[in-house]
Order: structure tokens, then C-alpha cells, then sequence
């Protein structure tokens, strides 16, 4: 179902660059219950503010560092180093939650999600133990920051002394040879040393440098010591949990920069099913990358209509556009705003797609196998809660037999009653039930090789296409009647 | 320091973009000839003429100042290709110098020490040379130029140039200070030099009262390595203030080579018109603001370049407070190619070079644009019209109130009737906003309408015919003919059928 209707796509894009979440189980798990829905469109909402995504993505970003801080420190085994990415991480901590602290109380927010988590901070920032550890941190920072030495290094020995100021020799080359340079120059910046661990060396001249001023480094001990577990678990949860809206907002922004809409949409136990400006979320994001343009459609199933049936000319967007209507009903289950600028949809239990396999010329009669295989067991389990998307289904067979299981199938889904959207190339079957919805793809009439991708609710006649060549030539019913009519 | 012989006041810029309309120029004028000539083979040289002569000098003060170098490199043409050779051997000793492995400290410092220690050679064969030739030169440029390299690069620079060349070798070990950053490893490392003698304690071979010292053990194989890497880190510090160092010294050449090269081109290019016998003038350049131009001797310079050993016709000029210059006449009787040694004297004396003429003086202009015919032969293809109309919108684009404008047979791809008005009425537009025009045509329906208007503003000449239908390829003043003696050349042609 996923890669059926692209959402593993669309998923992998949302969540890239934040593997470090493991966003992609919350992007794939819906949610059985509105409210739970209504829950995550407040805290959208919310983060639609720009200042508010503003102050929750730089906070994301100092716990990034935090987390590579100590990280550093669990790696590292000489003392000095590894106390040090310690201090590091709890300053960088310490910030992080300052700021969120005093931003998110100057930002106007209304979901239950936000302004809960935003009291648990408030407390947690007055605490005295916060007080204490911004004090402290900063006190052993300062001293570290104060210490210089001098190096000098020979064959097979180094020196570690006190530092006195002596003339920066590279500094002085540069100025020597200042008066032939012509425009700005290039630098020679050398990685001198790649890796990310300390040497024994490095390690050695560092104890050196312990030992000549031993204070400061007692305090970074002591540091450690008081403040060994400084990270708070719920303000770790929400650094995880918010990406999912971070990550998600960021991902429709792009989009709507094109001239797409979202949309939070009304999900619930209605039969109604209604959206404009639907569209594919995955073509989207490669056509704007493309540059390309996305066509929007609408969509209406009212009860006791059930099942969409798409037919008309190849290339014509008819697949795109059931695509898109899958993953509407994906994306409304998972609570975050949906492609269009209106919707409302039921909560269906579980969505179902019967996509055309590749073919293989060779081995038809099992395909065919294989396809009514799996339409078998979808019929088993579907319920009148359901979506179905069927794509192409049973292509590999002729005509006769295509519109003949055809029938029964779709015979079938009118029974059981899931809501269904069928994309085929047979007319016949957008006729078989008032239940059934018949949408065509069209093209342009001035120029009908280009496709529209436009997809309308029209009786499938299988002249779309020819109509629109006969336009270009104003030979068309009306545009030939009025040439006549002279 | 700096190299100025181009302007006064700032670098030749070789990166500078080319006009949009560069390529119809070089197309409409014949400058890649030009171009050839100035290079003699020397693909830098062909790009360093290009450049320069399309950054045409608008202020007369800018372009005289040039001449002036140029007159310099005319009569001092063996000192000047020397000089020239020095910028040359030191670029190309730079590039050639072992390695480009700018991966390790140690080889690029070891480079950039061997390639400073040539530059010192050339820089002092430089000063020599100044030191000899200055008296010689007359010009603001060369004057400054020599001047400055003697105060520069005197005797007391050179010798503390050789001394840090020395002290870099890092015979005594190499100091620096540090700082602790992440992870409390070292970071804001800078190298240093000592001040000062060393110490009793140094000198009877202890350390430093107060000192850490650590020795590496024996078969420590990654202390080894460790202790490389840290030296590495001093190493690349001077490594990087040397390589600059010496990227400074090589762009200074770099400059050197950009400017001499210009002047190095025209002398190329003085040799090849001058071993034929045509003669070349410095021009000069008016200020703007009243239309001038004054020529005689006026030549091709493109086709005399193409001709082997037969000199190019010559024109005469005088179109003092003429705004508009209408060329009509003969067909193939020189009236392309007088406008070509129209647009290219311009540029040259713009360009600070000498020009195709005897003499030459017109005031300067801003933005040279030529509308020449594509094909020479116009055949009233449908799309054509309106492919000329795209191109002269676009020189609308670019052109300024004091550009000039060379137009060649334009609008020639419709009726006579229809070319003339759209002719006529772009013309006006043209000259009411202040912009020069040379027009080429044989449009007599435009070219008497606007001899009709008579305000003095225009120039009328004509391509010369002699009685018995011959043409002498030159352009003499003479108002529009109402046929420009197509039967002729037909004639000509189809001698048979007569």
C-alpha cells in the first residue's frame, strides 16, 4: 500500500536529514480516533505561527549538538577530553532549554499538546537545580577559556610551557609579502588532523597543561561529578516528538511555494467524501523540484455513491489522481494537514490498493492468477469502513475476460461497500451501479497532445480525446454549426 | 604595488565581462583578424586583445594616459617584450615548479619556498632593468611603475625577503601557541617567533624552568605519527602565509603579463602594418558632448590584415558636428568597408591603441553597436524582417544618449518602402536621444528624405564611380543617387548576354 500509492515516497522525504528521530513509524502508524486527530491539528496550528516553528527549530538544533556532546563523551577515555564534551553538552543543553523556556512564553499558543509541555518547562526552568547548572557551567567554561600554552615541538619531543606573548610568525610572513597582492587571494586551510579522538600525544601535552594549572581543572572535575544526569526525560520526548510536526510543516512549505494549498481536514464518521484542489503529494514535490506545474482536481462521493471510476485517455493523470486520493485518506489518519484546500473524509479502518503489477509477457495466466489472488483476499477483509484503490487491475488478459471480472469484482465491492476508486481504461464499468461516479481524464482542446491532467466528473463516452482534436479544428458540434450558420 | 600601465587608477580587468554585443561586433567589424594580428599565435595575447579592446575608455584623459605607455612600448620594443618575458617565465616557472600538492603541509611549504626563491631572482632582474632603462621612458605609467619597484623591492627588502625564506626551513623547532577549544584538545594554534636569546638553562641543554616536556619513546610508532601530525600543524600555519605569499608575488605577475601583454600586442600588431607600409596615428580623443570626427588615411585595418601585401584603400573624413554620417552609393564600392574602419578606429582609440589612419580625432562615445546585414546578399525571406527588428530592439537595450551606432544595410529585408519609414523613424529616435549614427544604405527613398531635411546634422558621402562604371572603393561627400548601379555588377556577371 505504501509504495502503491507513493508514501513511502513522500514519507522518506518528509523525514529526511532527521534519521536521528526515527520519524518514519509515526508517519506510517494512523490514528484510530478523531479526537486523537483533532489533538495533532491544534498543535499544527499552532506551529503554522512562523515564530513559533522559528523558536521549536532552533531548540531542535542546540539538542542536536547536545546529543553529539555526549555522545563525544561516551567515546572518549582520556579524563580531560571526555569531562570536557560533558561540559560541553550540558552547556549547549542548558541554552537550548533557556531559550525555548523564554520564547515559547512570548508565542500565542492555543493546542492543549503545546501549552501543556510549555508549564512543565516553565516550572522546570525555575527549578533551583537549572539555576545551579547554568551557574556552574558557566563558571568552569570561563576558566577553560582563559587557559593558553605555549608549544614547541622538535624531532622527537615536545615542550609544553606557560604562555608569554611572542609575534605571530605566520601573521608577520603574510605582511612581509603584503605589497604584491593584486585582488583578494585564496587560503591554503590544511585538515591537518581528521580524527575525532584525541592522541596520546595530544592527551600528554594536555596533562602537561593540567599540572601547570591544575585549579581550573579541578573545577571541570567537579562539574561532572554534580551533574551527572542533567537531562530532563520529557523535554527529551518533546525534542523527538515535535519533529514530526517540524518535519512535516517544513515539507508543506516547500510545497505551497509552488501555489498549493493544505488543508486540515474534517475527518470523521461521515459517508460524504469531499476535497478540492486535491493533488499527489509525491509528484508535487518532484515536479516543483522540476520545475514543473501540478494540476489540482476535485473529487465528490456523495452517499450512496461508493466507488470512483477514472477512465479516458493515457498519460491523462488518472493513476496520479487516484494515487492522491489514497494518500489523502493516509495522510488525514496520521492528523497532519492534507493536499487542498477543503476536505472531508471519513476515518476509514484501512486502505487497500490493487495496483497492476509489472508484466511479464511470458507468464500471463499467473499474473492474472496473482492479481485475482490478491482482490480476493483484499474482498475478505474490507468492510464498508474501507478504502480501495485499484489501479489497472486484471490488465493482463483480454478485453473480454478484463470486462467480465470486471464486473463481478466491482459487483462484489458495491457489496461489501468499502469506498473504492478505480482506474481503468473499460467504460462499461463506470456504468454498472448508480453507486458508481464516473470521472474522465481530459486534454486541451487547442492543443490536445498536451495533457491537462484534469480529471472530471463526466459519463465515460471514450471520445475525451477525440473531442478535443475535433476542437482544434472547429469541427465540434457547436463550433461547426455556427461556421455553417453564416 | 601595483602595475598601472593600462589605466591610471586601477588593474587591467581580463575577468571583466564582454560587452553583450561583443560577438557582433567582432562578426560586423572583423575584429577576431584584429584580435589574430595583436596575438601572433599567442593564445593569452589573442585573449588579453580581446578584452581590452571591447572595455573601451570613455574619458579622453584615460585613453591619452595609455597612449602615452603605448608610445613608450613604440619606441622601447625590445625592453618592454624583456620585460614582458620576466612576468612570463615567472608564471610559468610558478606552474611548473615540482608539485601541486597542496594536500601536505610539508610539500607545499617546500614549494612555495623554491618557487619565492626564483621570484626573488626575476623580481631583482626587474628592478636591474628599471634601474638601467627609466631615464628612457616617458610616460606617467612606466614612470611610477619603475619608480616604485626601485623603492620597493631595494636591497634591504630583498635581503629580509631571504631571511625568512631561511628561518622557514625550521632548523630550531617549531613554536606555537594554543588554546583549549572542544573536547579540550588544542585549537586557535599560531605560530610563533621567538623574541629574544635563549635562556641558561636552554643553552646547557635544559629545559624551560616550569616546563612539560615529553619525549617519544622508542618503537612508539603512533606517537610518531602523533607527533607529526602536530608538527604538521605549525607547518601548514606557514605553509599557508607562504603560499599566499607567493600567490600575491604571482598575481602581481599575473598583472604584469595582463598589462604588458596589451601593449605586447600592439607591437605585434604594429609589426604586421607597418612591414606592409600602412601607417598608423595615435588618435585623438575629443571630449563629448559635440559630434566630431576628423580622419585621413582612414583604412580597414581587418582587410588590409587579410590582403597579404596590398595595402587597403584609404578614406578621408571630416564629419566635425555631424551626428549622422548616410553612406550611399555603388554596390561593392566600399561603403561596408568604410564603415568598418569606422567602428574599428573607434574602438582602437578607445582601446588606447594607435588606429588604421594617418590621423584620426573623434570625440569619445559610450558603447560602439554595430546593425550590419547578416547575409550580403538580402534575399526577402519572410522572418527576416523581424529577426533584424529583434536584433536592433536589442541594441536599444544596451545603447546610451552618447553611444554610436553603425547600421548596414538595415530594414533592407522589407519593400524599400516599409525599410525606409521603419529606417527613417528609428534614425530620428536614434539621433534626437543623442546617439551617433553611420548608416549604410541603398535605400535612396531614406537616404533622400533625410538629405531633404538638410539641418546640417548629416553627413552625406558616397561610394565612388567612375564614369565608365569602374569603382575606386572610395567614399567621397556626395548626396544620394537614386540607383546604387546593381545593373553594373550584373552586367558584369552576365557578360555573355550582352
Amino acid at each position: 500500500m505504501f509504495a502503491d500509492l507513493h508514501l513511502s515516497d513522500i514519507i522518506a522525504s518528509v523525514t529526511a536529514g532527521r534519521d536521528e528521530y526515527d520519524l518514519a513509524p509515526l508517519f506510517a502508524a494512523p490514528l484510530r480516533d478523531p479526537t486523537a486527530i483533532a489533538y495533532r491539528h491544534e498543535v499544527f496550528r499552532d506551529l503554522e505561527n512562523q515564530r513559533a516553528i522559528a523558536v521549536v527549530r532552533q531548540f531542535a538544533d542546540r539538542m542536536q549538538g547536545v546529543r553529539r556532546q555526549l555522545a563525544g563523551a561516551a567515546n572518549v577515555h582520556y579524563q580531560h577530553e571526555r569531562e570536557r564534551w560533558f561540559l560541553d553538552a550540558a552547556d549547549t543543553y542548558a541554552e537550548a532549554v533557556g531559550e525555548l523556556a523564554s520564547s515559547l512564553a512570548d508565542v500565542d499558543l492555543h493546542s492543549r499538546g503545546l501549552t501543556r509541555f510549555r508549564d512543565h518547562l516553565a516550572g522546570y526552568v525555575a527549578s533551583p537545580a537549572f539555576a545551579a547548572l547554568i551557574a556552574d557551567t558557566e563558571r568552569v567554561k570561563t576558566e577553560l577559556a582563559g587557559v593558553r600554552y605555549r608549544l614547541r615541538v622538535e624531532a622527537g619531543k615536545v615542550t609544553v610551557t606557560r604562555y608569554e606573548p611572542e609575534p605571530d610568525y605566520g601573521a608577520e610572513v603574510l605582511a612581509h609579502f603584503e605589497k604584491f597582492r593584486q585582488g583578494a587571494g585564496k587560503t591554503y586551510p590544511f585538515d591537518v588532523d581528521r580524527s575525532s579522538a584525541m592522541n596520546h600525544v595530544e592527551a600528554a601535552i594536555l596533562d602537561g597543561v593540567a599540572r601547570q594549572q591544575p585549579d581550573v581543572f579541578a573545577s571541570l572535575d567537579g562539574f561532572c561529578a554534580s551533574h551527572r544526569d542533567f537531562l530532563d526525560p520529557t523535554i527529551a520526548r518533546f525534542d523527538r516528538e515535535i519533529q514530526l510536526y517540524v518535519a512535516y510543516l517544513e515539507h508543506v512549505a516547500r510545497i505551497r511555494q509552488a501555489g498549493l494549498s493544505f488543508c486540515y481536514p474534517d475527518v470523521g464518521r461521515t459517508r460524504t467524501l469531499e476535497c478540492r484542489g486535491l493533488f499527489d503529494l509525491a509528484l508535487a514535490r518532484s515536479l516543483i523540484g522540476d520545475g514543473g506545474r501540478v494540476v489540482p482536481n476535485d473529487l465528490e462521493l456523495h452517499d450512496p455513491e461508493r466507488v470512483v471510476v477514472v477512465s479516458g485517455p493515457n498519460q491523462g493523470g488518472k493513476t496520479t489522481f487516484a494515487r492522491a486520493i489514497g494518500q489523502l485518506h493516509h495522510l488525514a489518519r496520521i492528523g497532519v494537514p492534507v493536499p487542498g484546500t477543503e476536505a472531508r473524509l471519513p476515518l476509514v479502518d484501512h486502505i487497500y490498493t490493487h495496483f497492476a503489477r509489472e508484466e511479464h509477457v511470458e507468464d500471463l495466466s499467473s499474473k492474472l492468477e496473482d492479481d485475482l489472488r490478491r482482490i480476493h483476499a483484499i474482498l475478505d477483509q474490507a468492510t464498508s469502513e474501507s478504502l480501495l484503490i485499484m489501479n489497472e487491475s486484471f490488465s493482463s488478459t483480454t478485453v473480454d475476460d478484463q470486462l467480465f471480472i470486471g464486473r463481478r469484482v466491482m459487483r462484489q465491492v458495491l457489496d461489501r461497500g468499502p469506498v473504492c476508486v478505480v482506474v481503468t481504461f473499460l467504460d462499461e464499468l463506470a456504468s454498472l451501479d448508480p453507486a458508481i461516479v464516473s470521472m474522465v481524464s481530459t486534454a486541451d482542446p487547442e492543443a490536445p497532445a498536451r495533457r491537462t491532467f484534469e480529471i472530471v466528473r463526466r459519463p465515460a463516452d471514450g471520445l475525451a480525446y477525440a473531442l478535443a482534436i475535433a476542437e482544434k479544428h472547429h469541427l465540434t458540434y457547436p463550433s461547426l454549426k455556427a461556421r455553417l450558420d453564416r | 604595488m601595483r602595475v598601472l600601465l593600462a589605466h591610471r587608477d586601477r588593474d587591467l580587468d581580463l575577468e571583466t565581462q564582454l560587452p553583450p554585443n561583443a560577438d557582433a561586433l567582432s562578426g560586423d567589424l572583423g575584429l577576431d583578424i584584429l584580435f589574430a594580428a595583436m596575438a601572433a599565435g599567442d593564445r593569452y595575447l589573442f585573449t588579453v586583445a580581446r578584452s581590452t579592446v571591447f572595455a573601451s575608455l570613455d574619458d579622453p584623459a584615460a585613453i591619452r594616459y595609455r597612449q602615452a605607455v603605448l608610445a613608450d612600448c613604440l619606441e622601447h620594443p625590445d625592453l618592454v617584450r624583456e620585460l614582458y618575458g620576466i612576468a612570463v617565465e615567472a608564471i610559468d616557472r610558478e606552474r611548473r615548479a615540482w608539485g601541486y600538492a597542496s594536500r601536505y603541509p610539508d610539500s607545499l611549504l617546500r614549494r612555495s619556498v623554491d618557487v619565492l626563491g626564483q621570484f626573488v631572482g626575476l623580481l631583482r632582474r626587474l628592478r636591474e632593468i628599471g634601474e638601467t632603462h627609466a631615464a628612457g621612458f616617458r610616460s606617467v605609467g612606466f614612470r611610477r611603475l619603475f619608480a616604485e619597484i626601485a623603492t620597493e623591492l631595494d636591497d634591504a627588502y630583498l635581503k629580509a625577503t631571504e631571511d625568512h625564506l631561511r628561518r622557514l626551513r625550521f632548523s630550531d623547532g617549531i613554536r606555537m601557541s594554543a588554546e583549549l577549544g572542544p573536547a579540550n584538545r588544542g585549537t586557535g594554534y599560531v605560530l610563533r617567533r621567538r623574541v629574544g636569546k635563549p635562556g641558561w638553562r636552554e643553552r646547557i641543554g635544559l629545559s624551560e624552568a616550569g616546563a612539560y616536556v615529553w619525549e617519544l619513546p622508542p618503537r612508539d610508532d603512533a606517537g610518531a605519527q602523533a607527533l607529526a601530525g602536530l608538527r604538521s600543524r605549525g607547518i601548514a600555519l606557514a605553509a599557508d602565509a607562504l603560499a599566499r605569499s607567493t600567490d600575491h608575488i604571482l598575481s602581481y605577475f599575473k598583472q604584469l603579463r595582463a598589462e604588458l601583454g596589451f601593449f605586447v600586442a600592439c607591437l605585434n600588431l604594429r609589426d604586421g602594418l607597418v612591414s606592409k607600409g600602412e601607417p598608423l596615428c595615435l588618435a585623438e580623443p575629443l571630449d563629448p558632448g559635440r559630434p566630431a570626427i576628423g580622419a585621413q588615411g582612414l583604412y580597414d585595418v581587418c582587410l588590409s590584415l587579410s590582403l597579404g601585401r596590398v595595402r587597403a584603400v584609404a578614406n578621408d573624413l571630416d564629419a566635425d558636428g555631424r551626428s549622422l554620417v548616410v553612406i550611399t552609393g555603388a554596390n561593392r564600392g566600399g561603403k561596408s568597408t568604410f564603415l568598418r574602419s569606422l567602428g574599428q578606429a573607434q574602438l582602437m582609440m578607445q582601446a588606447g591603441m594607435f588606429v588604421a589612419a594617418t590621423a584620426f580625432r573623434a570625440d569619445v562615445r559610450r558603447g560602439l553597436f554595430t546593425h550590419f546585414k547578416r547575409e550580403e546578399d538580402a534575399s526577402l525571406r519572410s522572418g527576416k524582417l523581424d529577426e533584424e527588428l529583434g536584433r536592433m530592439s536589442g541594441i536599444v537595450d544596451h545603447a546610451q544618449p552618447d553611444s554610436l551606432v553603425l547600421l548596414n544595410e538595415s530594414f533592407a529585408s522589407t519593400n524599400e518602402r516599409e525599410g525606409s519609414e521603419i529606417g527613417r523613424q528609428i534614425v530620428r529616435a536614434l539621433l534626437e536621444n543623442g546617439v551617433k549614427v553611420a548608416y549604410v544604405t541603398h535605400m535612396f527613398d531614406l537616404a533622400s528624405g533625410l538629405h531633404a531635411e538638410g539641418d546640417g546634422q548629416a553627413l552625406f558621402l558616397r561610394a565612388e564611380r567612375l564614369s565608365d562604371g569602374r569603382r575606386t572603393f572610395r567614399v567621397m561627400e556626395g548626396e544620394p543617387l537614386p540607383t546604387s548601379h546593381g545593373e553594373d555588377i550584373y552586367r558584369r556577371i552576365f557578360a555573355d548576354e550582352a
